[in-house]
């Protein structure tokens, strides 16, 4: 073989093209195997919309329903807490939940909910996505000697009021997550969709 | 035949002659084996890295026969555990020789690596085998993550909820890159099947390339001793290093000796203390995973701790960054910070015998320092526990950090040119 009468500048081009040719073809060759990752369509659809009916729901009482599998809690508050929740303000992270998630038609209100008592919330930790504990009196506790009632999260000690918001220096960054929901009835929540609030 | 090495060793006759004469069997036996010289003075420290061969060996066996019985879904994972803890015949003890040998695993790992750090196994010319290593060690850690979740127990799935959420701190990204790596709105039987299979097939497969990566690094250059001196300054006229004596028969006999020791105490643990008193196996660990509660105390395994109690020791925000996000950057930045050892030390010495008091001091500091942190990692927080985390993760930085001035700044003892 001879290297005579080689066109070099011709031969660069060309290894240039087949080299960035060659590296298109690699990343697109990748593209199924990371779309695989992605929630399946069996996935998506197990992620629909849930029904609680909280019609035997008391004042002071939590239920657990699971959306998307995740724990959603609805609590309906007693008058008291409802009273206590608007006094806390001034210890909490985010009092009027500006950067905490939560479906624009929840006001950011003390109480974080559609009809006043009954609060919708993800009961997942905002910090390490633990499922924090419900608390609800008003007693001193081992990790808060002036706790109001709440949430207190066992993994790393984020504590929450009863409209999931954080309180301060505590490692959870916002308040809990509201899930998008809307009253089917006065005793149906529907949970995952914004129905007739959207 | 002009293909291959000409020159290369090959037997005088018989089956091993055919062979070499289409294969370099008895180059490649000489070159690891009966021709790789180690110093001769190398004491009980140098055990750990054949050890951490000897029990990769059990993991891929005994993961091996694992598989066959287990159930890889969320319906099935925890019976078929237990399936294979009542049922199969002998079930129990392949199991308990894998769940323990992933922490005997790290025993041996973190021995074999504080060895490097007191002998200055990383300095020049073994850079490279010191990255291969803590590229293993990374491996490691990700296979014994993905690993734990398999039992589909409640410190499984929340253990790993808690890593996972980890990566959602991430700005902008974050809660995308959780989705996608879980492939689910929760962890579930898909995360599930997913993480069996990095588990048992793509891990192994990186992790063994890594291993044989490590090793014809560490022939190539040859062996560092406890006193630092390169013995292949001094050869006789054979060309072989005055002060190495040949692997086999000579330190492979040695390795046997402390094969032995460690499958002694190996089979105690697995006999006597299978749970390792609730370190190596957690007690929530035998409650099926329930994705809508939290065990009342969570905990890694041990041998994460260290690494958690840095995450759980960041609480405050800095700089405009949020407390959750530094915690995930401190404890990415601790692991990290142990490639760039290599250019850390500044030291004209490798071994902890000629280096001055500045450098034992600092070495003692940051082994107190990660066992503290270990043992705290493993407790709930309160607030003076945090503020010993805190300390020791500062004093755990400054360790590298100060490195290139304390090795400079100290007066070192003359490195003798022989092993004596």
């Amino acid at each position: 073989m001879s290297n005579e009468g080689v066109n070099n500048p011709r031969r660069r081009v060309l290894v240039g093209a087949s080299l960035v040719m060659g590296a298109v073809g690699t990343a697109s060759a990748l593209v199924p195997f990371v779309a695989s990752w992605s929630p399946s369509a069996k996935a998506r659809a197990a992620g629909a919309p849930v029904k609680a009916d909280i019609s035997k729901l008391e004042p002071g009482q939590q239920m657990v329903v699971a959306w998307r599998g995740k724990p959603v809690w609805i609590v309906r508050r007693s008058a008291e807490a409802m009273a206590n929740l608007v006094t806390l303000d001034d210890s909490l992270a985010d009092p009027a939940s500006v950067v905490s998630k939560q479906p624009v038609y929840v006001p950011g209100t003390a109480a974080r909910s559609l009809r006043d008592e009954v609060v919708v919330l993800i009961g997942l930790c905002t910090h390490l996505g633990c499922s924090p504990t419900y608390r609800p009196e008003v007693v001193p506790t081992d990790f808060d000697a002036n706790w109001q009632g709440g949430f207190y999260c066992p993994c790393h000690g984020s504590t929450f009021d009863l409209s999931g918001r954080v309180y301060k220096g505590k490692p959870a960054p916002t308040n809990l997550e509201i899930p998008p929901h809307f009253y089917e009835s006065d005793a149906v929540i529907l949970i995952g969709e914004d129905g007739v609030n959207a | 035949m002009a293909v291959g090495n000409p020159n290369r060793a090959k037997a005088e006759k018989g089956i091993i002659r055919w062979i070499d004469d289409r294969f370099p069997l008895t180059q490649m036996w000489q070159d690891h084996m009966s021709k790789y010289y180690a110093s001769k003075n190398f004491n009980v420290w140098y055990v750990f890295g054949v050890l951490s061969l000897l029990v990769l060996v059990n993991q891929i066996l005994t993961g091996i026969w694992l598989t066959m019985s287990y159930v890889p879904t969320a319906e099935g994972a925890f019976a078929s555990v237990e399936y294979i803890m009542r049922d199969v015949e002998m079930g129990w003890i392949i199991r308990y020789m894998h769940s323990s040998g992933a922490s005997a695993f790290f025993v041996v790992v973190y021995l074999h690596m504080f060895r490097g750090l007191m002998y200055g196994s990383y300095q020049k010319p073994r850079e490279l085998i010191w990255l291969f290593g803590m590229a293993i060690y990374l491996a490691l850690m990700a296979e014994g993550f993905f690993g734990y979740l398999l039992p589909w127990g409640q410190m499984s799935y929340w253990g790993a909820q808690v890593i996972l959420s980890l990566a959602g701190a991430i700005p902008v990204v974050g809660e995308d890159l959780v989705q996608w790596i879980r492939g689910d709105y929760l962890i579930s039987g898909i995360t599930l099947n997913r993480f069996f299979s990095l588990h048992v097939i793509a891990l192994p497969i990186v992790i063994l390339a890594l291993v044989v990566l490590h090793i014809l690094a560490l022939h190539d250059v040859g062996s560092n001793n406890p006193d630092g001196i390169e013995i292949d300054q001094n050869k006789d006229e054979n060309g072989v290093p005055v002060d190495g004596i040949a692997f086999w028969p000579y330190h492979v006999v040695k390795d046997l000796v402390a094969v032995g020791v460690f499958l002694t105490v190996f089979c105690l643990v697995i006999f006597f203390f299978p749970e390792g008193g609730g370190y190596f196996i957690e007690k929530p660990n035998y409650e099926p995973a329930n994705s809508l509660k939290t065990p009342e105390h969570i905990a890694p395994v041990w041998y994460f701790t260290p690494y958690y109690s840095m995450l759980r020791a960041i609480t405050f925000p800095l700089f405009g960054l949020d407390a959750k996000f530094l915690g995930v950057v401190t404890m990415g930045g601790a692991i990290a910070i142990l490639f760039v050892m290599p250019w850390l030390d500044r030291s004209p010495v490798k071994s902890m015998r000629y280096k001055g008091w500045l450098s034992r001091a600092w070495l003692a500091i940051f082994v107190v320092s990660f066992i503290i942190l270990g043992y705290l990692g493993t407790l709930a927080t309160t607030e003076g526990r945090t503020q010993v985390a805190q300390l020791c993760t500062v004093l755990y930085f400054l360790y590298f950090i100060l490195m290139p001035f304390y090795t400079r700044m100290e007066a070192t003892k003359p490195v003798p040119a022989r092993v004596v």
